[in-house]
Protein backbone atom coordinates (compact mmCIF):
# COMPACT_ATOMS: atom_id res chain seq x y z
CA UNK A 1 0.00 0.00 0.00
CA UNK A 2 1.34 3.41 -1.04
CA UNK A 3 -0.09 6.58 0.49
CA UNK A 4 0.41 9.67 -1.68
CA UNK A 5 -0.69 13.22 -0.83
CA UNK A 6 -2.57 13.99 -4.05
CA UNK A 7 -3.40 17.58 -3.08
CA UNK A 8 -3.53 19.78 0.03
CA UNK A 9 -6.97 18.28 0.73
CA UNK A 10 -6.60 14.64 -0.31
CA UNK A 11 -4.70 11.39 0.05
CA UNK A 12 -4.46 8.73 -2.63
CA UNK A 13 -4.17 5.19 -1.31
CA UNK A 14 -2.71 2.91 -4.00
CA UNK A 15 -2.90 -0.86 -3.60
CA UNK A 16 -1.44 -1.78 -6.99
CA UNK A 17 -1.65 -0.95 -10.67
CA UNK A 18 -3.57 -3.81 -12.21
CA UNK A 19 -7.24 -4.62 -12.57
CA UNK A 20 -8.08 -7.55 -10.34
CA UNK A 21 -10.93 -8.47 -8.01
CA UNK A 22 -8.40 -9.08 -5.20
CA UNK A 23 -6.89 -5.59 -5.32
CA UNK A 24 -10.31 -4.02 -5.72
CA UNK A 25 -11.51 -5.98 -2.68
CA UNK A 26 -8.91 -4.14 -0.58
CA UNK A 27 -10.09 -0.81 -2.02
CA UNK A 28 -13.72 -1.56 -1.27
CA UNK A 29 -12.96 -2.87 2.21
CA UNK A 30 -11.10 0.32 3.12
CA UNK A 31 -13.77 2.46 1.40
CA UNK A 32 -16.52 0.84 3.48
CA UNK A 33 -14.53 1.04 6.70
CA UNK A 34 -13.98 4.77 6.23
CA UNK A 35 -17.58 5.33 5.16
CA UNK A 36 -18.79 3.55 8.30
CA UNK A 37 -16.92 6.02 10.51
CA UNK A 38 -19.11 8.90 9.24
CA UNK A 39 -16.24 11.27 10.00
CA UNK A 40 -17.48 14.78 9.12
CA UNK A 41 -13.91 15.82 8.29
CA UNK A 42 -13.91 13.40 5.35
CA UNK A 43 -15.82 14.95 2.46
CA UNK A 44 -15.58 12.52 -0.43
CA UNK A 45 -14.32 9.05 -1.25
CA UNK A 46 -13.32 8.09 -4.81
CA UNK A 47 -12.71 4.33 -5.03
CA UNK A 48 -11.22 3.12 -8.34
CA UNK A 49 -9.81 -0.20 -9.65
CA UNK A 50 -6.88 -0.40 -7.25
CA UNK A 51 -6.86 2.89 -5.38
CA UNK A 52 -8.93 5.06 -3.09
CA UNK A 53 -8.80 8.85 -3.13
CA UNK A 54 -9.88 10.45 0.15
CA UNK A 55 -10.89 14.12 0.07
CA UNK A 56 -10.90 15.77 3.48
CA UNK A 57 -10.99 19.15 5.22
CA UNK A 58 -7.34 20.03 5.80
CA UNK A 59 -8.27 22.64 8.42
CA UNK A 60 -9.72 19.95 10.66
CA UNK A 61 -7.43 17.03 9.92
CA UNK A 62 -3.84 16.65 8.73
CA UNK A 63 -2.48 14.30 6.08
CA UNK A 64 -0.56 12.50 8.85
CA UNK A 65 -3.67 12.02 10.98
CA UNK A 66 -5.56 10.56 8.04
CA UNK A 67 -2.60 8.37 7.10
CA UNK A 68 -2.64 6.89 10.62
CA UNK A 69 -6.39 6.19 10.34
CA UNK A 70 -5.92 4.50 6.96
CA UNK A 71 -3.07 2.28 8.20
CA UNK A 72 -5.01 1.26 11.27
CA UNK A 73 -8.16 0.46 9.26
CA UNK A 74 -6.25 -1.44 6.58
CA UNK A 75 -4.62 -3.64 9.23
CA UNK A 76 -7.85 -4.22 11.09
CA UNK A 77 -10.07 -5.08 8.16
CA UNK A 78 -7.79 -6.67 5.59
CA UNK A 79 -8.82 -10.13 6.83
CA UNK A 80 -12.53 -9.52 6.47
CA UNK A 81 -13.25 -10.73 2.96
CA UNK A 82 -16.76 -9.87 1.95
CA UNK A 83 -18.39 -12.70 0.06
CA UNK A 84 -21.84 -12.18 1.47
CA UNK A 85 -23.01 -9.29 -0.69
CA UNK A 86 -26.23 -10.06 -2.47
CA UNK A 87 -26.23 -10.06 -6.22
CA UNK A 88 -28.14 -7.17 -7.80
CA UNK A 89 -30.06 -8.15 -10.94
CA UNK A 90 -30.30 -5.64 -13.77
CA UNK A 91 -32.87 -6.64 -16.41
CA UNK A 92 -31.75 -6.11 -20.01
CA UNK A 93 -33.70 -6.31 -23.24
CA UNK A 94 -31.33 -7.37 -26.03
CA UNK A 95 -33.78 -6.30 -28.75
CA UNK A 96 -32.13 -5.24 -32.06
CA UNK A 97 -33.49 -1.72 -31.67
CA UNK A 98 -31.69 -1.37 -28.31
CA UNK A 99 -28.62 -3.30 -29.41
CA UNK A 100 -27.63 -1.99 -32.84
CA UNK A 101 -24.11 -3.42 -32.43
CA UNK A 102 -25.14 -6.89 -31.25
CA UNK A 103 -24.63 -8.39 -34.73
CA UNK A 104 -21.16 -6.83 -35.03
CA UNK A 105 -20.15 -8.05 -31.55
CA UNK A 106 -21.34 -11.56 -32.54
CA UNK A 107 -19.42 -11.40 -35.82
CA UNK A 108 -16.26 -10.22 -34.04
CA UNK A 109 -16.53 -13.09 -31.54
CA UNK A 110 -17.50 -15.66 -34.17
CA UNK A 111 -20.69 -16.43 -32.29
CA UNK A 112 -24.40 -16.13 -32.90
CA UNK A 113 -26.31 -13.21 -31.37
CA UNK A 114 -28.07 -15.68 -29.06
CA UNK A 115 -24.72 -16.95 -27.77
CA UNK A 116 -23.52 -13.38 -27.13
CA UNK A 117 -26.67 -12.71 -25.12
CA UNK A 118 -26.27 -15.95 -23.16
CA UNK A 119 -22.57 -15.23 -22.43
CA UNK A 120 -23.19 -11.59 -21.49
CA UNK A 121 -26.03 -12.46 -19.12
CA UNK A 122 -24.40 -15.44 -17.38
CA UNK A 123 -21.48 -14.09 -15.30
CA UNK A 124 -21.75 -12.42 -11.94
CA UNK A 125 -19.99 -9.09 -12.47
CA UNK A 126 -18.14 -7.08 -9.88
CA UNK A 127 -18.81 -3.34 -9.62
CA UNK A 128 -15.20 -2.15 -9.30
CA UNK A 129 -16.26 1.47 -8.88
CA UNK A 130 -18.43 4.27 -10.27
CA UNK A 131 -17.02 7.23 -12.17
CA UNK A 132 -17.10 9.12 -15.46
CA UNK A 133 -20.65 10.33 -14.80
CA UNK A 134 -23.25 9.86 -12.02
CA UNK A 135 -24.12 6.18 -11.73
CA UNK A 136 -21.68 4.95 -14.39
CA UNK A 137 -20.34 1.55 -13.27
CA UNK A 138 -16.99 -0.03 -14.14
CA UNK A 139 -17.70 -3.77 -14.19
CA UNK A 140 -15.28 -6.68 -14.08
CA UNK A 141 -16.03 -10.14 -15.39
CA UNK A 142 -16.87 -9.80 -19.09
CA UNK A 143 -16.04 -13.13 -20.80
CA UNK A 144 -12.84 -12.80 -22.91
CA UNK A 145 -14.55 -13.86 -26.11
CA UNK A 146 -16.85 -10.82 -25.92
CA UNK A 147 -14.01 -8.29 -25.75
CA UNK A 148 -14.66 -5.97 -28.71
CA UNK A 149 -12.91 -2.73 -29.69
CA UNK A 150 -14.92 0.43 -29.15
CA UNK A 151 -16.53 2.18 -32.10
CA UNK A 152 -14.10 4.14 -34.28
CA UNK A 153 -16.51 7.07 -34.24
CA UNK A 154 -18.53 7.60 -31.05
CA UNK A 155 -22.29 8.09 -31.36
CA UNK A 156 -23.35 11.67 -30.63
CA UNK A 157 -26.28 10.50 -28.56
CA UNK A 158 -27.01 7.31 -26.65
CA UNK A 159 -30.20 6.71 -24.69
CA UNK A 160 -29.86 6.36 -20.91
CA UNK A 161 -30.06 2.69 -19.87
CA UNK A 162 -28.12 1.47 -22.92
CA UNK A 163 -25.91 -1.53 -22.20
CA UNK A 164 -22.64 -1.69 -24.09
CA UNK A 165 -19.18 -3.19 -24.47
CA UNK A 166 -15.77 -1.63 -25.09
CA UNK A 167 -12.53 -3.57 -24.88
CA UNK A 168 -12.69 -5.75 -21.77
CA UNK A 169 -15.42 -3.62 -20.22
CA UNK A 170 -19.17 -3.78 -20.17
CA UNK A 171 -21.48 -1.28 -18.58
CA UNK A 172 -24.62 0.81 -18.69
CA UNK A 173 -24.99 4.42 -19.77
CA UNK A 174 -26.99 5.94 -16.88
CA UNK A 175 -27.92 9.14 -18.73
CA UNK A 176 -28.42 10.19 -22.33
CA UNK A 177 -24.91 11.00 -23.53
CA UNK A 178 -22.50 10.63 -26.42
CA UNK A 179 -20.35 7.48 -26.33
CA UNK A 180 -18.23 4.98 -28.20
CA UNK A 181 -19.27 1.69 -26.66
CA UNK A 182 -20.86 -1.08 -28.75
CA UNK A 183 -24.52 -1.18 -27.77
CA UNK A 184 -26.09 -4.59 -27.25
CA UNK A 185 -29.20 -3.91 -25.17
CA UNK A 186 -31.01 -1.63 -22.79
CA UNK A 187 -32.27 -1.80 -19.21
CA UNK A 188 -35.65 -0.29 -18.36
CA UNK A 189 -34.33 0.70 -14.93
CA UNK A 190 -33.14 4.18 -14.06
CA UNK A 191 -29.51 3.66 -13.06
CA UNK A 192 -29.27 7.18 -11.65
CA UNK A 193 -32.12 9.02 -9.95
CA UNK A 194 -31.01 12.11 -8.03
CA UNK A 195 -34.20 12.03 -5.94
CA UNK A 196 -33.76 8.41 -4.81
CA UNK A 197 -31.87 7.17 -1.75
CA UNK A 198 -29.34 5.99 -2.68
CA UNK A 199 -29.34 7.85 -6.01
CA UNK A 200 -27.70 5.02 -7.93
CA UNK A 201 -28.86 1.43 -8.46
CA UNK A 202 -25.38 0.04 -7.90
CA UNK A 203 -22.70 0.82 -5.34
CA UNK A 204 -18.95 0.23 -5.44
CA UNK A 205 -18.23 -3.38 -4.49
CA UNK A 206 -21.68 -4.69 -5.43
CA UNK A 207 -21.98 -7.89 -7.41
CA UNK A 208 -24.47 -7.85 -10.26
CA UNK A 209 -25.97 -9.92 -13.07
CA UNK A 210 -27.77 -9.04 -16.27
CA UNK A 211 -31.11 -10.85 -16.65
CA UNK A 212 -32.62 -11.27 -20.12
CA UNK A 213 -36.09 -9.77 -20.55
CA UNK A 214 -38.26 -9.54 -23.65
CA UNK A 215 -39.57 -6.36 -25.23
CA UNK A 216 -43.01 -6.59 -23.57
CA UNK A 217 -41.43 -6.91 -20.12
CA UNK A 218 -39.12 -4.00 -20.93
CA UNK A 219 -42.05 -1.75 -21.83
CA UNK A 220 -43.97 -2.79 -18.70
CA UNK A 221 -41.00 -2.15 -16.40
CA UNK A 222 -40.18 1.09 -18.21
CA UNK A 223 -43.63 2.54 -17.65
CA UNK A 224 -43.55 1.43 -14.00
CA UNK A 225 -40.26 3.35 -13.64
CA UNK A 226 -41.80 6.40 -15.30
CA UNK A 227 -44.78 6.28 -12.95
CA UNK A 228 -42.42 6.25 -9.96
CA UNK A 229 -40.52 9.26 -11.27
CA UNK B 1 -41.07 37.08 -3.00
CA UNK B 2 -39.94 36.03 -6.44
CA UNK B 3 -37.34 37.00 -8.99
CA UNK B 4 -38.25 36.77 -12.66
CA UNK B 5 -35.49 36.18 -15.17
CA UNK B 6 -35.87 38.86 -17.86
CA UNK B 7 -32.58 37.91 -19.54
CA UNK B 8 -30.51 35.02 -18.26
CA UNK B 9 -27.08 36.33 -19.27
CA UNK B 10 -24.53 34.00 -20.80
CA UNK B 11 -24.64 31.15 -18.29
CA UNK B 12 -26.37 31.65 -14.95
CA UNK B 13 -26.96 28.85 -12.45
CA UNK B 14 -28.01 28.40 -8.84
CA UNK B 15 -25.04 27.25 -6.76
CA UNK B 16 -23.99 26.86 -3.15
CA UNK B 17 -20.69 25.60 -1.77
CA UNK B 18 -21.09 22.18 -3.39
CA UNK B 19 -22.40 18.68 -2.95
CA UNK B 20 -20.08 16.46 -0.96
CA UNK B 21 -20.29 12.80 0.01
CA UNK B 22 -21.33 11.31 -3.35
CA UNK B 23 -18.08 11.08 -5.33
CA UNK B 24 -18.14 7.26 -4.93
CA UNK B 25 -21.33 7.29 -7.05
CA UNK B 26 -19.65 9.33 -9.78
CA UNK B 27 -21.15 12.62 -8.58
CA UNK B 28 -18.84 15.64 -8.61
CA UNK B 29 -19.28 18.45 -6.06
CA UNK B 30 -20.42 21.19 -8.47
CA UNK B 31 -20.94 24.37 -6.39
CA UNK B 32 -19.69 27.90 -6.92
CA UNK B 33 -16.58 28.15 -9.09
CA UNK B 34 -15.47 31.01 -6.83
CA UNK B 35 -16.91 29.81 -3.54
CA UNK B 36 -15.18 32.57 -1.61
CA UNK B 37 -17.17 35.25 -3.46
CA UNK B 38 -20.42 33.35 -2.99
CA UNK B 39 -19.73 33.14 0.74
CA UNK B 40 -18.91 36.86 0.96
CA UNK B 41 -22.10 37.77 -0.94
CA UNK B 42 -24.19 35.72 1.47
CA UNK B 43 -22.52 37.18 4.56
CA UNK B 44 -23.14 40.72 3.23
CA UNK B 45 -26.90 40.15 3.04
CA UNK B 46 -27.03 38.43 6.42
CA UNK B 47 -27.37 34.84 5.15
CA UNK B 48 -25.53 31.74 6.24
CA UNK B 49 -22.47 31.67 4.02
CA UNK B 50 -23.48 28.48 2.17
CA UNK B 51 -26.95 29.75 1.15
CA UNK B 52 -27.95 29.16 -2.52
CA UNK B 53 -27.19 32.16 -4.75
CA UNK B 54 -26.78 32.91 -8.46
CA UNK B 55 -23.53 32.37 -10.31
CA UNK B 56 -23.36 34.51 -13.48
CA UNK B 57 -20.74 33.81 -16.12
CA UNK B 58 -19.17 36.43 -18.45
CA UNK B 59 -22.46 38.26 -18.98
CA UNK B 60 -24.79 38.99 -16.05
CA UNK B 61 -28.53 38.43 -15.84
CA UNK B 62 -31.39 40.92 -15.89
CA UNK B 63 -33.78 40.21 -13.04
CA UNK B 64 -37.15 41.64 -12.01
CA UNK B 65 -38.00 41.62 -8.31
CA UNK B 66 -41.68 41.45 -7.34
CA UNK B 67 -40.99 42.40 -3.72
CA UNK B 68 -38.48 44.41 -1.73
CA UNK B 69 -35.18 42.58 -1.45
CA UNK B 70 -31.65 42.99 -0.16
CA UNK B 71 -28.99 41.73 -2.55
CA UNK B 72 -25.20 41.72 -2.81
CA UNK B 73 -23.11 41.24 -5.92
CA UNK B 74 -19.56 39.95 -5.58
CA UNK B 75 -16.89 38.32 -7.68
CA UNK B 76 -15.94 39.83 -11.04
CA UNK B 77 -16.90 43.47 -11.68
CA UNK B 78 -20.09 43.54 -13.71
CA UNK B 79 -21.53 47.03 -13.97
CA UNK B 80 -24.97 46.47 -12.45
CA UNK B 81 -27.75 49.01 -12.76
CA UNK B 82 -31.27 49.65 -11.60
CA UNK B 83 -32.63 52.03 -14.23
CA UNK B 84 -29.84 54.58 -14.68
CA UNK B 85 -28.43 54.08 -11.19
CA UNK B 86 -25.30 52.06 -10.69
CA UNK B 87 -25.56 49.36 -8.08
CA UNK B 88 -22.65 49.16 -5.71
CA UNK B 89 -20.76 45.86 -5.76
CA UNK B 90 -19.54 44.08 -2.63
CA UNK B 91 -22.22 45.67 -0.48
CA UNK B 92 -25.75 44.94 0.70
CA UNK B 93 -28.09 46.88 -1.57
CA UNK B 94 -31.84 47.37 -1.35
CA UNK B 95 -33.90 46.49 -4.43
CA UNK B 96 -37.47 47.77 -4.35
CA UNK B 97 -40.51 45.80 -5.48
CA UNK B 98 -41.17 46.09 -9.18
CA UNK B 99 -37.67 47.15 -10.15
CA UNK B 100 -35.36 45.51 -12.64
CA UNK B 101 -31.74 44.81 -11.78
CA UNK B 102 -29.57 44.67 -14.85
CA UNK B 103 -26.14 43.05 -14.59
CA UNK B 104 -23.81 43.77 -17.49
CA UNK B 105 -20.71 42.21 -18.96
CA UNK B 106 -18.14 40.96 -16.51
CA UNK B 107 -14.90 42.82 -16.90
CA UNK B 108 -12.36 41.66 -14.34
CA UNK B 109 -13.04 37.94 -14.21
CA UNK B 110 -15.34 35.17 -15.34
CA UNK B 111 -17.99 34.97 -12.64
CA UNK B 112 -20.11 37.23 -10.47
CA UNK B 113 -22.37 36.15 -7.62
CA UNK B 114 -25.71 37.54 -6.64
CA UNK B 115 -26.92 36.64 -3.18
CA UNK B 116 -30.34 37.68 -1.94
CA UNK B 117 -31.34 38.03 1.69
CA UNK B 118 -33.13 34.77 2.57
CA UNK B 119 -31.55 32.86 -0.30
CA UNK B 120 -32.77 31.44 -3.59
CA UNK B 121 -35.35 28.79 -2.73
CA UNK B 122 -34.69 25.56 -4.62
CA UNK B 123 -35.07 22.00 -3.37
CA UNK B 124 -31.92 20.45 -1.96
CA UNK B 125 -30.76 17.40 -3.89
CA UNK B 126 -28.34 15.19 -1.96
CA UNK B 127 -28.02 17.99 0.55
CA UNK B 128 -27.06 20.73 -1.89
CA UNK B 129 -28.70 23.38 -4.07
CA UNK B 130 -25.86 23.32 -6.60
CA UNK B 131 -26.72 22.79 -10.24
CA UNK B 132 -25.10 19.81 -11.92
CA UNK B 133 -25.56 20.94 -15.51
CA UNK B 134 -24.15 17.85 -17.23
CA UNK B 135 -26.30 15.44 -15.21
CA UNK B 136 -29.39 17.71 -15.20
CA UNK B 137 -30.13 17.86 -11.49
CA UNK B 138 -29.93 20.26 -8.57
CA UNK B 139 -30.29 24.02 -8.65
CA UNK B 140 -33.24 25.36 -10.62
CA UNK B 141 -34.67 22.36 -12.51
CA UNK B 142 -31.18 20.98 -13.07
CA UNK B 143 -30.26 23.55 -15.67
CA UNK B 144 -28.99 27.04 -16.38
CA UNK B 145 -31.56 29.81 -16.04
CA UNK B 146 -33.69 30.80 -19.02
CA UNK B 147 -35.78 33.81 -19.87
CA UNK B 148 -39.08 33.71 -17.96
CA UNK B 149 -37.91 31.49 -15.09
CA UNK B 150 -39.33 32.54 -11.75
CA UNK B 151 -37.12 31.97 -8.72
CA UNK B 152 -38.61 32.00 -5.26
CA UNK B 153 -36.76 33.70 -2.44
CA UNK B 154 -36.88 32.24 1.02
CA UNK B 155 -38.39 34.32 3.82
CA UNK B 156 -35.83 35.42 6.36
CA UNK B 157 -37.01 37.52 9.27
CA UNK B 158 -33.78 38.41 10.95
CA UNK B 159 -32.13 41.15 8.97
CA UNK B 160 -28.52 41.74 9.86
CA UNK B 161 -26.71 42.97 6.77
CA UNK B 162 -23.01 43.55 7.01
CA UNK B 163 -20.43 45.75 5.35
CA UNK B 164 -16.83 45.20 4.31
CA UNK B 165 -13.88 47.27 5.41
CA UNK B 166 -12.89 49.66 2.66
CA UNK B 167 -10.48 48.22 0.09
CA UNK B 168 -10.54 44.83 1.72
CA UNK B 169 -11.15 42.86 -1.49
CA UNK B 170 -8.47 44.65 -3.51
CA UNK B 171 -6.08 41.77 -3.31
CA UNK B 172 -8.65 38.95 -3.36
CA UNK B 173 -7.53 37.56 -6.71
CA UNK B 174 -3.89 38.66 -6.82
CA UNK B 175 -1.88 38.50 -9.99
CA UNK B 176 0.93 36.13 -9.15
CA UNK B 177 1.37 32.52 -10.15
CA UNK B 178 -1.32 30.05 -9.16
CA UNK B 179 -0.01 27.92 -6.34
CA UNK B 180 0.09 24.16 -6.75
CA UNK B 181 1.30 21.15 -4.78
CA UNK B 182 2.77 17.99 -6.29
CA UNK B 183 0.28 15.88 -8.24
CA UNK B 184 -0.28 12.19 -7.49
CA UNK B 185 1.75 11.18 -10.57
CA UNK B 186 4.33 13.97 -10.54
CA UNK B 187 7.10 11.34 -10.48
CA UNK B 188 5.98 10.28 -13.96
CA UNK B 189 7.45 13.50 -15.30
CA UNK B 190 11.13 14.29 -15.78
CA UNK B 191 12.56 17.48 -14.25
CA UNK B 192 12.52 19.09 -17.71
CA UNK B 193 8.75 18.59 -17.99
CA UNK B 194 8.25 20.07 -14.53
CA UNK B 195 10.47 22.99 -15.44
CA UNK B 196 8.15 23.71 -18.36
CA UNK B 197 5.14 23.77 -16.05
CA UNK B 198 6.80 26.12 -13.59
CA UNK B 199 8.55 28.46 -16.02
CA UNK B 200 6.01 28.58 -18.81
CA UNK B 201 3.02 30.79 -19.35
CA UNK B 202 -0.17 28.99 -20.27
CA UNK B 203 -3.22 30.43 -21.98
CA UNK B 204 -6.75 29.45 -20.92
CA UNK B 205 -8.42 28.06 -24.05
CA UNK B 206 -11.94 28.72 -25.26
CA UNK B 207 -12.81 25.09 -24.48
CA UNK B 208 -12.94 25.78 -20.77
CA UNK B 209 -15.89 25.54 -18.45
CA UNK B 210 -16.85 24.32 -14.99
CA UNK B 211 -15.68 20.77 -15.79
CA UNK B 212 -12.18 21.87 -16.60
CA UNK B 213 -9.91 24.58 -17.96
CA UNK B 214 -7.89 23.53 -20.99
CA UNK B 215 -4.58 25.31 -21.16
CA UNK B 216 -2.38 26.00 -24.16
CA UNK B 217 1.36 26.32 -23.86
CA UNK B 218 4.52 24.27 -24.01
CA UNK B 219 3.56 20.60 -24.14
CA UNK B 220 4.92 18.27 -21.47
CA UNK B 221 4.98 14.51 -21.54
CA UNK B 222 5.57 11.74 -19.01
CA UNK B 223 8.96 9.97 -19.19
CA UNK B 224 7.40 6.95 -20.83
CA UNK B 225 4.07 6.38 -22.45
CA UNK B 226 2.81 4.21 -19.61
CA UNK B 227 -0.91 3.98 -19.19
CA UNK B 228 -2.35 5.07 -15.88
CA UNK B 229 -4.90 2.82 -14.27
CA UNK B 230 -7.96 5.03 -13.75
CA UNK B 231 -7.93 6.61 -10.29
CA UNK B 232 -9.76 9.30 -8.32
CA UNK B 233 -9.31 12.95 -9.30
CA UNK B 234 -8.95 15.61 -6.61
CA UNK B 235 -10.52 19.03 -7.20
CA UNK B 236 -8.06 21.26 -9.04
CA UNK B 237 -5.88 18.45 -10.37
CA UNK B 238 -3.74 19.39 -13.37
CA UNK B 239 -3.85 16.39 -15.65
CA UNK B 240 -1.76 15.89 -18.73
CA UNK B 241 -3.46 14.05 -21.57
CA UNK B 242 -1.59 12.59 -24.55
CA UNK B 243 -1.22 15.92 -26.39
CA UNK B 244 0.78 17.25 -23.45
CA UNK B 245 -1.46 20.28 -22.92
CA UNK B 246 -2.51 20.50 -19.27
CA UNK B 247 -6.12 20.60 -18.07
CA UNK B 248 -7.18 21.96 -14.67
CA UNK B 249 -10.05 19.78 -13.51
CA UNK B 250 -12.70 21.83 -11.83
CA UNK B 251 -15.95 21.72 -9.85
CA UNK B 252 -18.02 19.77 -12.44
CA UNK B 253 -15.15 17.39 -13.22
CA UNK B 254 -15.36 13.62 -13.57
CA UNK B 255 -14.70 11.87 -10.27
CA UNK B 256 -12.20 9.44 -11.81
CA UNK B 257 -9.86 9.57 -14.77
CA UNK B 258 -6.94 7.94 -16.50
CA UNK B 259 -4.44 10.72 -17.26
CA UNK B 260 -1.42 11.41 -15.04
CA UNK B 261 -1.78 14.36 -12.70
CA UNK B 262 1.34 16.47 -12.56
CA UNK B 263 0.26 19.03 -9.97
CA UNK B 264 -2.78 20.20 -8.02
CA UNK B 265 -4.12 23.67 -7.34
CA UNK B 266 -4.08 24.63 -3.68
CA UNK B 267 -7.48 25.08 -2.04
CA UNK B 268 -6.64 28.71 -1.20
CA UNK B 269 -6.33 29.57 -4.93
CA UNK B 270 -9.40 27.69 -6.19
CA UNK B 271 -11.45 30.93 -6.26
CA UNK B 272 -8.88 32.41 -8.65
CA UNK B 273 -9.35 29.49 -11.03
CA UNK B 274 -13.09 30.23 -10.96
CA UNK B 275 -12.36 33.72 -12.26
CA UNK B 276 -10.16 32.71 -15.21
CA UNK B 277 -11.49 33.72 -18.61
CA UNK B 278 -10.62 32.31 -22.01
CA UNK B 279 -7.31 33.83 -23.24
CA UNK B 280 -6.15 34.69 -19.71
CA UNK B 281 -2.52 33.84 -19.01
CA UNK B 282 -1.60 31.68 -16.06
CA UNK B 283 1.64 30.64 -14.42
CA UNK B 284 2.20 28.05 -11.73
CA UNK B 285 4.43 27.91 -8.67
CA UNK B 286 4.90 24.90 -6.44
CA UNK B 287 4.44 25.13 -2.69
CA UNK B 288 4.54 22.46 0.00
CA UNK B 289 1.37 20.96 1.43
CA UNK B 290 2.15 22.67 4.76
CA UNK B 291 2.36 26.05 2.99
CA UNK B 292 -0.87 25.35 1.11
CA UNK B 293 -2.79 24.46 4.28
CA UNK B 294 -1.35 27.50 6.04
CA UNK B 295 -2.54 29.70 3.15
CA UNK B 296 -6.03 28.22 3.47
CA UNK B 297 -6.01 28.79 7.23
CA UNK B 298 -5.02 32.43 6.69
CA UNK B 299 -7.73 32.86 4.05
CA UNK B 300 -10.40 31.58 6.45
CA UNK B 301 -9.06 33.90 9.15
CA UNK B 302 -9.12 36.80 6.66
CA UNK B 303 -12.78 36.03 5.86
CA UNK B 304 -13.60 36.53 9.54
CA UNK B 305 -11.86 39.89 9.65
CA UNK B 306 -13.01 41.68 6.50
CA UNK B 307 -16.44 42.66 7.83
CA UNK B 308 -17.03 45.84 9.79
Amino acid sequence: MRIIPASDSSLLIVFGNTISPELNQRVITLFRAIQARCDPRIRNLHPAYASLLIDFDPLRMTHDELTAVVRQLDNAVSVAVDEGTEVVTIPVCYDVEFGPDLAEVARHAGLSAEEVIRLHSSPTYLVYFLGFSPGFVYLGGLPDILHTPRLATPRPSIAGGSVGLAGSQTGIYPLDSPGGWRLIGRTPLRMFDPEATPPTRLQPGDRMKFAVIDRATFEKMRSAEDRLA
Amino acid sequence: MTIRVVRPGFFTTVQDVGRYGYAHLGISPAGAADALSLRIANLLVGNEEHTPALEMTLLGATLEFDGDAIVAITGADCDCKIGQDRVLANAAVEVLAGTVLQCGSLTTGARAYLAVHGGVDVPLVMGSASTSVAAHFGGFQGRRLQKGDVLRVRKHNELSVRALHRGTLDRLYGSGALRVTKGAQQDWFAPEALAKLYSGTYIVSEQSDRTGLRLKGEAMHPRERAELLTDGIPLGAIQVPQDGQPIILFVDQQTTGGYPKIANLVAADMHRVGQLRPRDEVRFAEVTIAEAVQALREQEQWLQEIFV
